[in-house]
């Protein structure tokens, strides 16, 4: 499988161009000529899709082809970048050039022997826009519009948008790498918006992951989608105002581990750390969550949004501690950042595209269990908050501070789930948010595949999970004082 | 440090290149047997180089291409892109939408923007004013700017960097109606962000200014300074108890508040019933004295455009006039299916300027009295459906006029529609850095949740 994988990583990035081993030694030749630690060439084929429905038909949909290869070159800290939309011969050196002007003159680099990367599949090297076909890609879109209509007679508008991309890509580098993939991706997603006495709300669900699109017919997912969505806007129909202070939230399983992804992910990317500009800098060791969190970022879940067989620098991803017992374990790093910080890159060096850089960016980030039951956890809080489901989150990395955004949420009073209130943005500080957690559910849940992490400009697929979590002060933002 | 290199951006192609290609798209599209079809072609180079520290981070060279093309067969579309401009490239796309639109529905509101509203002449709107910057030369602004950060004051001991982009772009847009059109555009930036510390609290902010013109910019120095100023200020921050208030928004955070409402009156979310503002043309939204004008000629303005990405001519307008809402932001397709003619909107809006008021800053935060000044948002938490607002974020406490200490962790809440009908005051401290224009903007209450 993985040398079968970058052969045809090979044929379709290389072969077409005409390049061969000789051209790819003389790009690195050329970027290392010049007192350059490290360079590497990055070759992306994309291909992508989308089909999106609205009243009850198919009406847009479009077709995108994307290629090219990105030179990178580091000396030191220093990194030069270019990168060309052409896969030849020519531009692979002009890029080279253009990349390599970050450093001064000096001794030729030593050429690199060239070793395929020890890696294990994490998902199939499969086309998803050839897994259905025209007609029955229009029949699921509309199957699922049907469904969320059948739900209720306050539905008045159904929004149905799939979406799959195939990536191949082949990392090239100085060290030795030697690495292709072949990476699916699909998403489905349903918005409705239902009306009843002149209130208008919208529900959202959708989910995905990197398989074909027949997995959305498998146990009716995108169906329950359409019924998660109808269902999620007929609670806000009913919501009342949400209240406004601090106090006891309960977090529900899954999706709302974005908490985890704000609140601890970003703050621990190696680039902040190296620079000494995250909250959490300086602090592997010290105690930053109560002692029933244990926080892990696993780059290796079969078939996951979040997942890679490899990285975006051909490392192998891996299953990377970060909060163990409530202690700070470790770092997310890629190459450079692993390298300044004097250790090695843990899979997680990730880029949008050709046309960006690598940045040690996560890919599932989630919460182990523990023991409690969910009934448990939400009866032991008198008067507090019972939060879903979330929109986005955001997080100011030297500050520390955090926001995620309820969407679903309800009171929790005397122990029991009352009223649905509206969304809200709930606001902590990372390295506070999990002292607080006092009891962590036994019902770890991992996020449908719908999450898009952003950073500098540049996003990337990314899972979250957690089980149910009760954490005795969070700032509730809503506006009934 | 010496470069083995200098470059600026790499240049733009000829304008003929790009037109061939935009007919040769329409000219294989038909032979497809597409009823009708528009393309649009563009180029785009940038330099862009961050010091951190007094050293290099990076210096990337960026050079992008783009081919998009959306067919018609009859009332059904099909569109299809890429990166790749050679005649197979286009035969292949052209192939792929037209497939596309053999699969979609009727659609129809669906089809290219009616002829007579396409741009007829296309006025030089002075949006073209290359950089002819070397790498070394932006090294050495981006170097200047942080320095001024780091020398401003001894807390300010860590930085994210200061970074110089400079961007050439040239697009042509084309149509089965006979339209074709583009210009060239220029876009430069200085941005620097740095981390106060004070013991062991860090504070990190930033500044940045953006022109088409290089002599437009703000000078290195005063960025660095600027963005000093506002890390330094956030020192020493600490929380509210949950209270409701006045809030006042700076100038850059007013400039989203507006964004907000252009969101609303979008045809997208107008037809699909996805808007808090349905229904509300040649109504009350905002006070008496608010007036919104949309300016799509300014030279040189940051979201200026002869036509929009139909080809529609953009004309001047005013969107909100004495509180009322007299226009929305339409394209052909949203027009059609609200039964109402294009706005020149396809792409969006085009230099939106909300009339500036008498006051400053300082007579804002007397007007506030007691309350909040908020500088910074977190988050995202806008539902455009119910008008819903409730987002993290940062600022000041005020009493009696004067800012007393900064202030975090906090959220504030409230719901558009009020929000806008309670406005108290627009400043006359324009943030004029980008598609939206506006002052500081003063509400009369919100709720504050914190301890």
């Amino acid at each position: 499988m993985t040398a079968a994988t970058l052969a045809l990583a090979r044929q379709q990035l290389l072969t077409p161009a005409g390049l061969g081993e000789d051209d790819l030694h003389k790009t690195l030749g050329c970027l290392l000529g010049h007192a350059i630690d490290s360079g590497d060439l990055y070759f992306q084929l994309r291909r992508a899709e989308s089909w999106s429905l609205e009243d009850g038909e198919v009406k847009q949909a479009g077709h995108a082809i994307h290629q090219g290869v990105g030179v990178r070159a580091v000396s030191g800290e220093k990194t030069g970048f270019a990168y060309s939309d052409e896969i030849l011969p020519t531009t692979l050196l002009e890029a080279a050039s253009a990349a390599r002007a970050i450093a001064r003159h000096g001794a030729d680099g030593q050429l690199p022997v060239w070793r395929s990367v020890e890696r294990v599949a994490r998902y199939q090297p499969l086309d998803p826009l050839a897994s259905l076909n025209a007609e029955a890609k229009i029949h699921l879109l509309a199957h699922v519009d049907a469904e969320a209509r059948r739900q209720d007679s306050r539905v008045t508008q159904v929004m149905v948008s799939l979406a799959g991309s195939q990536d191949t890509i082949l990392v090239v580098g100085s060290d030795g790498t030697l690495a292709g993939d072949v990476r699916p991706l699909v998403r489905l997603n349903v918005t409705v918006i239902v009306e009843a006495q002149g209130r208008r709300e919208q529900g959202s669900a959708g989910g995905g992951g990197r398989v074909a699109y027949g997995w959305f017919l498998d146990q009716e997912r995108a169906l329950g989608y359409a019924r998660e969505a109808v269902r999620l806007a007929l609670v806000n129909l009913e919501a009342i105002p949400a209240p406004a202070g601090t106090m006891t939230v309960v977090l529900g399983p899954g999706w709302p581990g974005i908490l985890l992804h704000e609140a601890i992910g970003h703050g621990l990317e190696g680039d902040f750390n190296r620079k000494g500009t995250s909250a959490f800098s300086g602090q592997i060791g010290e105690r930053v969550a109560s002692p029933l969190c244990t926080v892990v970022d696993d780059g290796t879940l079969a078939d996951r949004r979040g997942s890679l067989s490899i990285d975006d620098e051909g490392t192998p991803t891996r299953c990377t501690p970060l909060i163990e017992g409530g202690v700070l374990k470790g770092y997310l790093q890629d190459k450079l950042n692993g390298r300044l910080m004097k250790t090695a890159s843990t899979g997680n060096g990730r880029r949008e595209s050709y046309a960006h850089l690598p940045l040690p960016r996560m890919t599932n980030t989630y919460l182990l269990p523990g023991a409690s039951e969910p009934g448990e956890i939400i009866a032991s809080v008198t008067k507090g908050l019972y939060a879903v489901n979330f929109g986005g989150g955001q997080v100011d990395i030297t500050s520390g501070k955090f926001v995620f955004s309820a969407s679903e949420a309800y009171l929790i009073e005397n122990g029991r789930v009352t009223r649905p209130v509206k969304g809200a943005t709930l606001i902590g500080n990372g390295p506070e948010v999990l002292t607080q957690v006092s009891m962590v559910g036994n019902d770890l849940q991992l996020d449908a595949g719908v999450g898009t992490c952003g950073k500098e400009g540049q996003s990337v697929p990314v899972g979250v999970g957690q089980p149910t979590l009760r954490i005795d002060a969070l700032t509730v933002g809503g506006t009934h004082a | 440090m010496s470069l083995a290199m200098t470059r600026a951006t790499a240049p733009l192609p000829e304008r003929q290149t790009l037109e061939a290609l935009v007919a040769d798209i329409l000219a294989e599209a038909k032979a497809q047997g597409a009823s009708a079809a528009e393309a649009a072609v563009n180029f785009g180079a940038a330099l862009s180089v961050t010091v951190r520290l007094g050293e290099v981070e990076t210096l990337e060279h960026h050079r992008q291409r783009g081919l998009g093309v959306t067919v018609y067969n009859g009332q059904s579309r099909g569109s299809a892109s890429t990166a790749d401009w050679r005649p197979s490239a286009i035969r292949e796309t052209v192939r792929s939408a037209c497939a596309i639109a053999g699969y979609t529905a009727a659609d129809p509101f669906a089809g290219l923007a009616d002829p007579e509203r396409l741009a007829r002449e296309i006025p030089d709107l002075d949006l073209y004013h290359p950089w002819p910057l070397t790498a070394e030369a932006a090294i050495a602004l981006a170097g200047e700017c942080e320095a001024a950060a780091l020398a401003y004051d001894p807390r300010i001991r860590n930085s994210e960097g200061a970074s110089v982009t400079t961007q050439v772009g040239l697009l042509i847009y084309g149509n089965s109606h006979g339209f074709c059109g583009g210009y060239p555009t220029s876009r430069h930036s200085l941005n620097c962000s740095v981390i106060a510390q004070q013991g062991t609290e860090m504070q990190r902010n930033h500044w940045y200014t953006v022109a088409r013109a290089d002599n437009g910019l703000q000078a290195p120095a005063s960025v660095g300074q600027i963005a000093a100023q506002r890390a330094l200020r956030r020192l020493g921050s600490r929380r509210l108890d949950t209270r409701q208030v006045p809030v006042l928004f700076a100038p850059e955070l007013a400039r989203g508040l507006i964004g907000h409402f252009t969101a609303a009156i979008r045809g997208g979310a107008l037809y699909r019933k996805a808007s808090f503002l349905l229904d509300r043309l040649g109504t009350a939204v905002f006070p008496s004295f608010i007036t919104l004008q949309e300016r799509p000629h300014l030279p040189r303005g940051l979201a200026s455009a002869p036509f929009d990405s139909e080809g529609v001519a953009t004309v001047a307008r005013d969107l909100v006039t004495g509180g009322e809402l007299r226009g929305y932001l339409l394209d052909s397709y949203s027009a059609r299916r609200l039964g109402m003619a294009t706005t020149g909107n396809a792409g969006g809006a085009h230099n939106l300027i909300v009339e500036p008021g008498a006051l400053d800053q300082a007579d804002l935060l007397r007007q506030l009295g007691t309350g909040l000044w908020v500088t910074e948002l977190l988050g995202h938490g806008v539902n455009l459906v119910t008008g819903d607002y409730s987002r993290g974020a940062s600022g000041f406490w005020v009493e009696n006029g004067q800012p007393q200490y900064p202030v975090q962790q906090i959220t504030i809440a409230g719901n558009l529609n009020q929000m806008f009908k309670t406005i108290v005051a627009v400043g006359n401290d324009v943030d004029a850095r980008g598609a939206i224009q506006c002052g500081s903007v003063l509400l009369e209450r919100m709720t504050v949740a914190g301890e």
